[in-house]
């Protein structure tokens, strides 16, 4: 009894916290989009999710974040293999080398990525020097694949990583003893078991992706309105925010049924592994 | 006439620049139990890792049924590996496991449902092939991956230290399943530990190594009565490690008294090394025509099966006794050893032989 009412009082300051900064909030979101101006009930926000423009800017993200994720994959795997297979004490530097850019402010990192692709960007200013074509990607969707790679890369790469790190050596062994080529041993044993590494960092980069504002706005020079800049706009720009909380609903379901899909296939402790 | 299976020549592997194995030779006879036994870092696991492909050696080969295998890679060898733990495919339940070599080697349905179930029933986990690995004690484990060795029909089974990891109860009936399943199946063992009472339970021939050199082959008889060195002796249960001197062939003298013994041919006035097992050392009434050596007995502990007591000779020497009767601490005390129970060695000549440390590490790898 004396240690559930201790553990009751360790954990007051959390409840406190997660009842006045996320669940009321919440409420709110949910108040406002199920409301009208008169304060009536209405599902006109949430339908209003539906109507082309919103759904083409959902859309837009989808692919977009999707895209990223699948770059992330491909570019996180092999590092995240490399790194499992060096056996050097170095490696865990090398990882921290890499999650490095995550100590730093996301929004500062989206303007270095501006400072170097800018028409007159170092990189141009490079290529000019050698006398190469200029790239014009800035305020492209090339652009905006690039800020979210770069910006959410690290959570790929780490949940990978600790998939793969788990994997023992004999186990590996043991399916080259029984007969397995060095692809067979990918295909059948290394790759099955990091589906639940691939499955948290998928999680971690689809869904800021999908719902990013800055990354879109900056390195898309508010050409392209992805879901989570009609939210923003109608709440900061036409202050609807019975629109807004309309539409982030919709969006917060959408990702709780992609989180539900998702958790099928995550190990429980693989996201409090991170760091 | 039985054959070699197994035949390392001329093996030398480094790792880091240091000296692992150093030119290893070996033979292993067809259906054989041969058991590799030392303490961590004398290249008993090293040797096992090069015969089942996973370590190259830098000098030397690896000959396999008459064909050098010692650069095949490991799915191409004709031998399967039991590995210490953590080997089995967390992502698959028991008869998935099972079956991964026979599904790699494309084998029907039908010829796999049947291996199944014969190994399950070979290692008596009957009924569970649809169990979760997670779900399974270390010893159900690491039946497991013995079973999905077997299936493989493998020419040979190396074994690295599978039952390292279990309790000591768990650990003694696993070894008479091993025997069991190696009379089944008739293939030949070769079996890593570091635990001393496991190779003399189950091998036909022990190979005593320490520092990358072998220090005696020989049945686990020979091995235990006979050994060649010092290192051996201590390494293989406790001993009595004493200087002596040859006088003339079958009489040798130790603390300036003469016993019988059953050795000739080390010359006359000879140093030796003599190795006395403590069950060996009689104590007798100090007064009895058998005592040779007088003393007084110092400790006694109880260790269950017998007492284990030292005993402190006039010259100042400790000697090991076990026994069943027990002697207080304060008695004084004759002893006497009976002539085929003295064990001489030559002292150690060359600088590998002197390097030899009897140090009795059983840490494991």
């Amino acid at each position: 009894m004396n240690s559930k009412l201790r553990n009751q009082l360790v954990a007051t300051p959390y409840t406190i916290w997660m009842i006045g900064f996320i669940i009321i909030p919440l409420l709110f979101v949910v108040y406002y989009g199920l409301t009208n101006d008169a304060n009536l009930f209405t599902l006109d926000n949430v339908i209003s999710f539906f109507n082309p423009i919103h759904l083409k800017s959902f859309v837009q993200a989808f692919k977009l974040a999707f895209i990223s994720t699948l770059i992330c994959i491909i570019l996180a795997y092999p590092i995240a293999l490399i790194f499992r297979n060096s056996k050097t004490k170095k490696t865990s530097f090398v990882v921290y080398i890499f999650i490095l850019p995550m100590w730093m402010n996301g929004l500062l990192r989206i303007y270095a990525w501006l400072t170097l692709i800018e028409k007159r960007g170092v990189i141009n200013i490079i290529l000019t020097a050698l006398r190469l074509p200029n790239i014009n990607i800035v305020n492209t969707e090339t652009a905006i694949i690039l800020g979210m790679v770069y910006d959410f890369l690290p959570f790929m790469i780490l949940p990978l990583y600790n998939a793969l790190i788990k994997i023992n050596d004999d186990t590996l062994n043991g399916a080259r003893d029984l007969g397995a080529n060095e692809l067979q041993v990918f295909t059948r044993v290394i790759f099955p078991l990091s589906i639940p590494g691939m499955v948290s960092g998928i999680t971690m980069v689809f869904i800021p992706s999908l719902t990013t504002v800055a990354i879109s706005y900056m390195l898309g020079g508010g050409l392209f309105l992805l879901i989570g800049n009609v939210i923003e706009q109608e709440f900061l720009t036409t202050s609807n925010w019975h629109l807004g909380s309309g539409l982030s609903l919709v969006l917060i379901i959408f990702i709780f049924i992609v989180m539900g899909i998702t958790n099928k296939f995550t190990d429980k402790d693989e996201e409090s592994n991170l760091i | 006439m039985e054959n070699k299976l197994v035949d390392l020549v001329h093996i030398t592997k480094y790792f880091d620049n240091e000296l692992i194995l150093d030119d290893l030779n070996l033979s292993i006879k067809e259906n054989s139990f041969v058991t590799l036994l030392g303490p961590s870092g004398c290249g008993k696991t090293t040797t096992l890792r090069i015969l089942g492909g996973f370590l190259t050696p830098d000098k030397g080969q690896v000959f396999f049924d008459g064909k050098d295998i010692t650069n095949l890679p490991p799915e191409k060898r004709q031998l399967n590996t039991v590995f210490q733990k953590y080997a089995l495919f967390p992502h698959m339940n028991v008869a998935d496991n099972i079956a991964f070599g026979l599904k790699i080697k494309k084998k029907s349905k039908e010829y796999i449902d049947d291996k199944i179930k014969y190994a399950l029933k070979l290692v008596n986990l009957e009924g569970y092939e649809k169990r979760d690995i997670d779900a399974l004690s270390g010893g159900q484990q690491q039946r497991i991956a013995i079973a999905r060795a077997i299936v493989n029909e493998p020419k040979l089974l190396l074994l690295d230290e599978p039952l390292g990891a279990l309790d000591l109860k768990l650990r003694q009936e696993m070894q008479y399943e091993l025997i069991r399943l190696k009379n089944e199946l008739g293939i030949t063992f070769i079996y890593v530990t570091h635990d001393q009472e496991e190779a003399l339970t189950m091998s036909d021939t022990i190979i005593v190594m320490n520092q990358g050199y072998i220090q005696q082959m020989g049945t686990p008889e020979q091995i235990y009565n006979e050994p060649e060195n010092a290192f051996v002796a201590t390494f293989i249960g406790d001993s009595n490690i004493v200087d002596g001197k040859m006088i003339e062939d079958y009489v040798v003298e130790i603390s300036g008294k003469k016993f019988k013994c059953i050795d000739a041919g080390f010359g006359s006035n000879k140093a030796v090394d003599i190795v006395i097992r403590p069950e060996d050392v009689e104590i007798v009434p100090p007064n009895s025509d058998k005592a040779i050596l007088h003393g007084r007995m110092t400790h006694v502990i109880f260790k269950g099966e017998m007492y284990e007591m030292l005993c402190v000779t006039d010259d100042g020497k400790e000697w090991l006794v076990h026994s069943t009767i027990l002697h207080e601490p304060g008695k004084e005390v004759g002893v006497y050893v009976e002539p085929f129970n003295i064990q001489i060695m030559n002292k150690p000549t060359s600088d590998d032989e002197a390097a030899i440390d009897p140090i009795e590490d059983e840490a494991e790898d």
